[in-house]
């Protein structure tokens, strides 16, 4: 019974057009590290969501704080309208039914060939007959270009193969709120293309909502509805994609013309280069 | 720093980590259990564990046994002999296997083969973010992957001890009866009137229950909490036969002495 109170809830937030995402003056540090210094975002229903930023600039973490695996040190995570601070594990697990992550390296089960990998979330979370679900596997591999490969095991995969058998696992259970960490790297300009257009076509046809965590500027220019740019932590600069273009935000022109000089730090914080190399020689 | 300092303070954080972690295991073995419910109504999860810890551990096992009770033929005839009572070697056997050595030996044996299994498989499942991305989908690793591998190695262990002990006494026949000569009949029947079901075989059972729980327990618990690198996994496989072995060995210390007190 309790169950059904829960699956009821989300869907009537759902429905009533609560943001499926919205994060409010989010703090988050590893240890002493602070990572995130206060990240404002939200997604709407419908959207693909682009974050863009510098390699190792939090978004990863983002994500981890938005599918509820981080705690937030202070502000608010919401996921349709329910705080991520405040959920239990059943509530958690419930609303984590309706969204699919695409983990940065793929996390596929070694244990497991291509087939049973996608199947994995069918087989844990539905009662369907095996031919169905070897009907909605399939579907999906052909969706990423795979079905050929349902029976190899993870180990003969290249790292974009594994990626896309990754994407297609994530969205076996249709879900409403996507999470795609880098799905475009290690892919060749076709995939790229093929896998960009799949995620756009999916959301719609779901009527998700996605969020995108890239650093491919132009591909996900083409697909999607609004982008952020986080940088040392915070959003610096937001907008559709027209705007972006348009933009004469130094942030914004460093990163869609890929200049190492500008605001975005290329180098991970450090003393200055000379007094690492020579420092202890001088002192 | 001074020196004393430096150590107390070194000293105090070694005993407080170990607190702390005594405390996590505490939490995770009641995790555990709450989440065992699926691995018991998935049989087949158990099943498969059984298979990969139980099963691929019998070659070993049957090996080490028929070895260890062939050594024993030898060095009990040997010292029996010097009493005039070679026909008391099965029962020498028998009783050595069945109370110490099978469950000590098997379990030691368990620890190094499949404990170290299970502590690499759930170390590299963590390292490689499948364990995080089963729980982002809403299925919880511990009833998934932790539990069955527990259940596996629970049940799987006080089978192979028993088989060991089978294969150890089938050695001591070998060496005692068919190549040093000791009377088959003697061997058998002193075997059966000496070995009590209730003393002998329950207890043996008993301890090889509890180092089955303790071995699997640790090895989970070493995987589960592991640093999730190549490093960590292979620590945590190190720490899990070390930590297996000194438990068996106390365990079984704590054990024998409550259960053979009366007798003797
Ligand atoms: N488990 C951890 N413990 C401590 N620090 C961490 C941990 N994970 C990440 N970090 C730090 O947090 C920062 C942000 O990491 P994150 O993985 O979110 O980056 P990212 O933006 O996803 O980078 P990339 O684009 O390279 O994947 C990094 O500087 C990293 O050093
Ligand atoms: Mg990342």
């Amino acid at each position: 019974m309790a169950r059904f109170i829960g699956v009821g809830s989300l869907l009537v937030s759902v429905a009533v057009g609560e943001a499926p995402v919205a994060l409010r003056d989010v703090r988050f540090a590893y240890g002493e590290r602070e990572i995130l210094k206060g990240v404002d975002l939200s997604v709407q229903r419908g959207q693909v969501v682009a974050i863009l930023g510098g390699s190792g600039c939090g978004k990863t973490t983002l994500l981890r704080l938005i599918g509820g695996h981080l705690r937030a040190g202070s502000g608010k995570v919401e996921v349709s309208g329910h705080d991520m601070a405040v959920l239990r594990r059943g509530e958690l697990y419930e609303l984590r039914r309706r969204m699919g992550m695409l983990f940065q390296f793929g996390a596929l089960f070694t244990d497991l060939t291509v087939f049973e990998n996608v199947a994995f979330p069918l087989r844990e979370h539905t009662d369907l007959p095996p031919e169905l679900v070897h009907d909605l596997v399939l579907m999906k591999l052909h969706a990423v270009g795979l079905r050929g490969a349902e029976h190899l095991r993870t180990a003969e995969l290249s790292g974009g193969m594994a990626r896309r058998v990754a994407l297609a696992r994530t969205v076996a259970l249709d879900p409403m709120l996507i999470l795609y960490d880098e799905p475009f790297a290690g892919l060749d300009p076709i995939s790229l293309g093929v896998i960009g257009q799949l995620i756009r076509r999916l959301n719609d046809a779901l009527g998700a909502s996605s969020i995108v965590v890239t650093h491919d500027v132009h591909e996900s220019m083409a697909i999607v509805d609004y982008i952020y740019f986080v940088s040392d932590g915070r959003i610096v600069a937001e907008g559709t994609p027209e705007q972006i273009r348009a933009s004469e935000d130094p942030f914004v022109c460093q990163f869609v013309n890929a200049r190492a000089d500008g605001p975005v730090p290329f180098h991970y914080p450090a003393p200055p280069y000379a007094e690492s190399l020579f420092g202890r020689g001088a002192a | 720093m001074s020196g004393p300092v430096a150590v107390a303070r070194r000293l105090g954080r070694i005993v407080s980590d170990g607190v702390w972690r005594f405390g996590f295991a505490a939490r995770f073995l009641v995790m555990l259990l709450a989440h065992s419910g699926q691995s018991l109504m998935r049989l087949h999860l158990t099943v498969r564990e059984i298979y990969f810890s139980g099963v691929l551990s019998l070659l070993i096992i049957v090996v080490s046994g028929l070895f260890v009770g062939m050594v024993l033929g030898l060095q009990g005839y040997e010292t029996l002999q010097r009493f005039g009572s070679g026909d008391a070697l099965g029962v020498l056997v028998a009783l050595s296997l069945v109370r110490e050595l099978g469950p000590v030996v098997a379990g030691l044996l368990f620890a190094s083969r499949a404990g170290s299994a299970v502590t690499a498989e759930i170390g590299l499942m963590k390292a490689t973010e499948q364990l995080d991305a089963m729980d982002m989908m809403a299925v919880n690793p511990i009833a998934r992957v932790v539990a069955p591998r527990f259940w596996g190695g629970v049940i799987s262990m006080p089978l192979l001890a028993a088989i060991f002990s089978a294969m150890g006494v089938l050695g001591g026949w070998l060496i005692g009866v068919v190549f040093i000569g000791v009377d088959e009949g003697a061997f058998w029947s002193q075997m059966q009137a000496a070995v009590d079901f209730r003393e002998d075989v329950v207890n043996g059972v008993i301890k090889s229950v509890v180092f089955g729980v303790a071995v699997s327990l640790i090895a989970v618990f070493e995987g589960y909490d592991c640093t999730p690198t190549a490093e960590g996994v292979s620590r945590a496989i190190t720490r899990t036969i070390v930590s297996s072995a000194l438990a068996i060995l106390a365990l079984d210390f704590v054990l024998t002495s409550f259960m053979f007190r009366g007798v003797s």
